[in-house]
């Protein structure tokens, strides 16, 4: 499953349709498991009527953790080493987000070896949403 | 301020994973997990975030008696004196997240988190006004004490509502 050094290159990518139509739902169950319930997300009279948006919109960690199992599908279970990301651009209910990583640099560092990523994920008009990095352990 | 004690359990991590649609059997089903590298249920690569759970203070989370700033009767249960969009008086927007894991959750684990405040800094924003940003640093230790995640977030407030043109 893990991805070996010998078979990959700078440059090759990983690509995931990571959620179509996205529901309101998926708010409300995120709210619910990460512990955030801060009703921008969720409450759409607030969202509206206080915050000021067009409708409730995603958590970006929400975000990041969807790129995150297009990253996990790619590099394996328990091999990143690091991720980080901006959020770029709100999420909202109805878009269609597709995620990818792409290979910067293959290290081996005191006998191992790592995989460098780029990561960025786009919105169905191909707006940036999340941009991001992420470092993993892979096999020789 | 942070989770003095942050359990790692099975059941939160399935539902965890479910949130962000990730269907992987190695987030639910243990006898899967053990013919797997890890060995074990672990958790998803973002679920440290999850902590807040655990954090008596987090402000994110209605408290029983208390006025919360979500909608009720009225479209929000909070006077706020000043204006200012974006977080809608809820803390603000996350603008980053930065995870350094020196090793994976699993089921069993019990963190203690440590929080330390980071840089801060301003910014002209095109579509929002004037932005504040604010970094705080977590560092998670498991219940040997040894450092297991670094997270890093960035937080920002703005002026006014992101302009969605």
């Amino acid at each position: 499953m893990a991805l070996s050094a010998h078979t990959l290159k700078v440059g090759d990518t990983h690509e995931e349709q990571i959620v179509n139509n996205r529901p309101r739902t998926q708010l409300v169950q995120y709210s619910g498991a990460s512990g955030d319930y801060n009703p921008i997300h969720t409450d759409e009279v607030f969202a509206t009527k206080v915050a000021g948006y067009p409708s409730v919109f995603a958590h970006g960690m929400l975000t990041m953790g969807m790129t995150g199992k297009m990253l996990t599908n790619y590099v394996g279970d328990g091999r990143l080493t690091k991720y980080g990301v901006r959020f770029t651009r709100q999420v909202w209910p109805g878009d269609v987000l597709t995620a990818k990583a792409t290979v910067e640099a293959l290290r081996e560092e005191g006998g191992k070896h790592f995989i460098d990523l780029t990561v960025s994920t786009v919105n169905q008009e191909g707006a940036e949403v999340l941009s991001g990095y992420a470092s993993a352990r892979i096999d020789p | 301020m942070a989770a003095k004690k942050f359990p790692i359990e099975a059941g939160h991590i399935m539902l965890f994973a479910r949130a962000v649609g990730d269907d992987n059997q190695i987030y639910h089903d243990e006898d899967y997990a053990k013919t797997t590298e890890p060995g074990t249920i672990i958790a998803p690569p973002t679920f440290a975030i999850a902590s807040a759970q655990f954090d008596p203070d987090y402000p994110l989370r209605p408290k029983s008696g208390q006025p919360w700033f979500g909608s009720g009767k009225e479209p929000t249960g909070v006077q706020r004196s000043s204006g200012g969009g974006g977080g809608g008086g809820g803390g603000g927007l996350h603008a980053e997240q930065h995870f350094e894991y020196h090793r994976h959750l699993k089921p069993g684990d019990v963190l203690t988190a440590t929080v330390k405040p980071g840089k801060t800094w301003e910014k002209e924003g095109r579509r929002s006004g004037k932005l504040v940003f604010s970094e705080t640093i977590t560092e998670y230790r498991d219940q040997k004490g040894e450092l297991v995640i670094t997270a890093r977030g960035v937080g920002v407030r703005t002026e006014r509502p992101v302009d969605q043109n």
